[in-house]
């Protein structure tokens, strides 16, 4: 197998060229999923005939949930890869993407919360879901805490990278806290593996907007890891000819 | 006009999605312009070191 790519990857310059080259793209695509999948479903998209119209809040609830999670293994997956091969774009990655997933989070827990004052009468309740994606919450605070507590970069790195990869195991009692404890929070409305638990005009503008919200995530990330690489290559000759060409 | 009130009491449940469509709106568009601020602040870091070291 050829492995150059793998080395190709953890070169900055070669980042920040072919980055610059797919955020339009993913740009496009973030305002075409987003608009299109939250116009259908607050508009066209039937009202559920146990909540109402409140159901239409899943449109960004759920969405936010999905990326809030990956983002977190992405952490994980990053900090193994940190720790392993001591590929200098990971650290950036995983740095970079702490924020998002912690502003992620905030989405899925203050919508959850408004969504739950006329489903089940409470803003709040001490449940396993909503407890573990608190955890969730402050171990992203964690991280960018640490990262930013640590002045040394490569002990900043290993030191994210060893808590993104202990506090992964949130993640799977996230995804299994509605099966295993008693909850108010309703099961999975929406698997990959199994056909969807709702009407298809109300499932389809969810798909969408959990398209929508990867891709506006993966703009937000390239955007912060673009600056992240430019500031740490700031002394190079391509990234001050970069800055030059932009002021 | 009774078309887009209607739509915006949204059954009795307006204050809670509108709500909850605003504060997520918000936090998107921080995401997004959080790093171009931060970009711009470093192009302007960046050119006014240049403009030092020609003096």
């Amino acid at each position: 197998m050829n492995w150059s790519f793998f080395h190709k990857l953890g070169s900055p310059k070669w980042f920040y060229d072919i980055s610059g080259r797919w955020l339009p793209w993913f740009v496009l695509a973030t305002v075409l999923l987003l608009s299109v999948g939250i116009v259908w479903g607050l508009v066209f998209a039937p009202q559920d005939y146990q909540q109402g119209n409140s159901f239409r809040i899943i449109y960004i609830h759920v969405p936010a949930a999905f990326v809030a999670q990956s983002c977190y293994i992405m952490l994980a997956v990053a900090g193994i890869i940190t720790l392993v091969w001591r590929m200098k774009l990971a650290d950036v990655a995983l740095r970079c993407a702490a924020p998002i997933g912690a502003w992620m989070t905030f989405i899925a827990l203050i919508t959850g919360a408004i969504w739950g004052k006329p489903t089940w009468g409470t803003y709040w309740v001490w449940d396993a879901r909503l407890t573990s994606m608190l955890i969730l919450l402050f171990l992203y605070f964690g991280i960018i805490a640490l990262g930013q507590a640590i002045s040394s970069r490569d002990t900043a790195a290993k030191a994210t990278a060893v808590l993104a990869i202990v506090g992964v195991v949130n993640i799977p009692i996230i995804k299994y806290s509605v099966d295993w404890w008693n909850t108010l929070h309703q099961p999975a409305t929406f698997k990959v593996t199994a056909k969807p638990a709702m009407p298809i005009e109300m499932w389809f503008p969810l798909l969408l907007t959990v398209l929508g919200f990867y891709a506006l995530f993966t703009v937000s990330l390239l955007m912060r890891m673009r600056v992240e690489t430019l500031r740490r290559e700031g002394k190079t000759r391509w990234a001050r000819e970069a800055l030059e060409k932009m002021s | 006009m009774s078309g887009l009130s209607e739509f915006l009491a949204m059954g009795g449940h307006g204050p809670y999605v509108w709500s909850a469509y605003a504060i997520t709106f918000v936090v998107l568009a921080l995401n997004v312009l959080e790093p171009w601020v931060a970009r711009r602040r470093l192009v302007s870091e960046e050119a006014r070191r240049r403009r030092r070291e020609e003096v």
